[in-house]
């Protein structure tokens, strides 16, 4: 079962090292990671996609409360989130090829944005079983390169974790 | 008032009341030492930095404030990490101050430079490295509060030379604002209200008290509760005097080297309250098999310890005094049959005595007979820490050891850390002779600042639990076991003017436990045990 965890953290130097370190030291496995500065300048917020059972995903939440640097922790709920991946993939193609990726590209509302004479690179911002079927869809042409940033998500309607 | 960084952080350890503080320094603390050398503060240089985080944690244990040990960059602090982790793994306050190289050279790899707040990040339960000069007094406030509230534990600070001997205006601030760090210390009223009718139907309740109850200083509070209520108490070894071993209702210590009867009231219980105790594997060893035949109340100020080894059926998060006071008030005195009176252990010297080496048990039996009533007990680890453990017979006495981790060497820096916090209690050490080499550096500490902690020295030649281990479970192959190479442990202690003695048979143990208890120093009192003495 995987779990999305928010966080709201102190913007430190350090933080990022303790929360990963927590979970490399307790055995949790880490699914997605993403992280970045709120409109708060002092507070980041962290999104941690685990895979794991109920027992585990509890004991991750409670360890992390523990640190001091962790404000605000919430579990998100799967059918009451909008969440969100960017994906930038670089795949090989010919002058024979470009249109039927352009024609992936347009279809799974993805962007091209570079393009070269050999490759061409696409950006898709959507769920991420979105960006696995994209990357199924590209793999016959050979994608050379791909970078993910991990899931950001947030409540859907009125619920928001603040400080 | 404007004043160095290392100035400063020594006032900051005046407003908190800290008038003795352990360590060792080196190049990159300098600074600070030499502030601290112009305050009131009594400074013990250790021989080792280990020692100074155990002597801390000894001190910690008996004042339950925190206490500091202090080294240098590199080496210095990367010794602490021990001592750190003990200390943790016990929920020990501690405030461990550490030298750093300069700023700029941070990460360059430069002489005596090691991460220590990345090295010992899964010890603390927070971490400084200062950088910025002007930040320390709020630090060293934050860190006190930190280290002595919710669940207790080390708090290092690490600080770079130059941030030092920069120079701040200074005010101690009086409060702490951490925003995302607020303990919960009272209990549920819902949750309280579901123990009391738990235990209003309970037929065969048990109180399962752990170091927790130190660190609440609820000792108080749970035998007022216990008598009040009439359910007996079993501790785990962090929770061993915690309550008297003269209460008629402690059943005693729980666990793998516990009492049987402890153990079968633990399997007996139709409810547990676990009291500050985490449920650790030395203590339930089958925690799954346990909350299956029974009821479980879980009280911690930990929320994390909820659940982590046990499941619980009612969870009382908060501190374990307020709790006890609370759940005091509102309980009736118990009507169930006197289950535990059969279970009740009895003062057992049933060991015969035999020629050429000392009983381990009677010296702890004796011992405990002929001290003060309030003394303190420092056990190391291994055999010697089982007899102490379960020999422990001092009405209003303090046990001490390294219980979670285990560590081995920490009872004679512990012991002096808690003669100092308590100069008027009686402090005796009892190690084995593996253990003691771990830590035979102290004696000159001890020397040196005339602390008169007494040790036993239980020389069985050997490690023996590990001997143990391999004579049950490994078919008798017994490999690097054998302490050959021991000291004289007496003409050792001689040497460094302290008086000693070697015992090797029952019949002189209690005159010599009454020659040491009397001396004015330290002393060191070996006996001569079996290496063939079993643990239990």
């Amino acid at each position: 079962m995987k779990y999305t965890i928010s966080i709201l953290v102190e913007n430190h130097a350090g933080v990022l090292s303790r929360i990963s370190g927590l979970f490399s030291r307790r055995g949790f496995n880490i699914d997605s990671l993403a992280v970045g500065v709120t409109d708060d300048p002092q507070i980041s917020r962290i999104t941690i996609v685990v895979n794991g059972s109920e027992y585990m995903v509890e004991q991750v939440e409670k360890q992390l409360n523990k640190l001091i640097d962790v404000i605000r922790l919430r579990r998100l709920k799967q059918n009451e989130t909008v969440s969100r991946e960017l994906m930038l993939v670089k795949v090989s193609c010919t002058v024979q090829t470009r249109s039927q990726i352009i024609d992936i590209v347009r279809v799974m509302d993805a962007k091209v944005c570079d393009i070269s004479k050999t490759t061409l690179t696409a950006e898709l911002c959507a769920e991420t079983d979105q960006l696995k079927l994209f990357c199924d869809l590209l793999e016959p042409y050979h994608i050379l390169e791909v970078v993910r940033t991990g899931t950001v998500a947030l409540a859907k309607g009125d619920d928001v974790v603040t400080a | 008032m404007k004043m160095t960084v290392a100035q400063a952080m020594v006032r900051c350890l005046e407003a908190e009341g800290i008038s003795v503080v352990f360590g060792l320094p080196g190049a990159a603390i300098c600074p600070f030492y030499d502030a601290l050398s112009r305050s009131s503060i009594r400074h013990i240089l250790v021989r080792q930095e280990q020692n100074a985080a155990h002597a801390a944690s000894g001190y910690a244990r008996i004042t339950n404030k925190p206490a500091v040990c202090i080294a240098t960059s590199g080496p210095g602090a990367l010794n602490l990490i021990t001592g750190i982790a003990t200390a943790y793994m016990d929920s020990i306050p501690l405030i461990v101050i550490t030298g750093q190289v300069v700023r700029e050279l941070l990460g360059r790899d430069v002489f005596q430079e090691a991460d220590i707040t990345g090295s010992c990040e899964p010890f603390v339960k927070h971490s400084y490295l200062v950088k910025d000069a002007a930040s320390i007094p709020r630090i060293m406030k934050e860190a006190f509060h930190i280290a002595s509230t919710g669940r207790k534990g080390p708090v290092l600070i690490d600080i770079p030379f130059d941030v030092q001997k920069e120079t701040i205006p200074f005010s101690y601030p009086e409060q702490v604002q951490i925003r995302s760090y607020k303990p919960n210390t009272i209990g549920h009223p819902g949750q309280i209200k579901r123990v009391i009718t738990a235990l209003s139907k309970a037929k065969r309740p048990l109180i399962c008290a752990g170091g927790g109850v130190f660190s609440a200083d609820a000792q108080n509070s749970l035998v007022v509760f216990s008598n009040k209520t009439n359910i007996p108490i079993v501790t785990t070894m962090m929770g061993l005097s915690a309550v008297s071993p003269n209460d008629p209702h402690n059943l005693g210590m729980i666990g793998m080297h516990g009492c049987a009867g402890a153990n079968r009231a633990m399997n007996s219980a139709d409810i547990i309250m676990l009291i500050g105790a985490r449920v650790g594997d030395r203590a339930i060893m089958s925690p799954m098999g346990l909350a299956q035949n029974t009821s479980i109340i879980h009280i911690d100020i930990d929320p994390a310890e909820i659940g982590k080894n046990i499941e619980t059926d009612i969870p009382l998060v908060g501190d374990a005094k307020n709790i006890l006071e609370e759940l005091c008030e509102k309980s009736e005195k118990l009507h169930f049959e006197s289950w535990y009176e059969p279970l009740r252990t009895k003062t057992h010297s049933s060991y015969p005595p035999y020629a050429g080496y000392i009983r381990p048990q009677y010296v702890i039996e004796t011992l405990c007979a002929h001290c003060a009533p309030d003394a303190i007990l420092c056990a190391d680890v291994g055999q010697n820490q089982i007899w102490a453990a379960r020999g422990f017979n001092i009405p209003n006495g303090r046990f001490l050891t390294s219980g979670g981790m285990g560590t081995m060497g920490y009872s004679i820096p512990a012991a002096y850390g808690a003669k100092l916090a308590a100069p008027d209690r009686q402090v005796i050490v009892v190690c084995g002779d593996g253990s003691f080499q771990m830590q035979m550096m102290e004696l000159a500490t001890l020397c040196a600042n005339n602390i008169p902690v007494k040790i036993i020295i239980m020389n069985n030649g050997r490690l023996g639990m590990v001997r143990e281990l391999q004579d049950n479970q490994y078919g008798g192959n017994k490999t690097a076991v054998f302490l050959d190479g021991n000291p004289n442990f007496v003409a050792l202690a001689q040497s460094y003017g302290i008086p000693s003695v070697c015992v090797q048979t029952d019949t002189d143990v209690a005159s010599a436990i009454d020659t040491m208890l009397s001396a004015d120093g330290p002393y060191l009192l070996e006996c001569t045990v079996s290496p063939s003495e079993p643990t239990l």
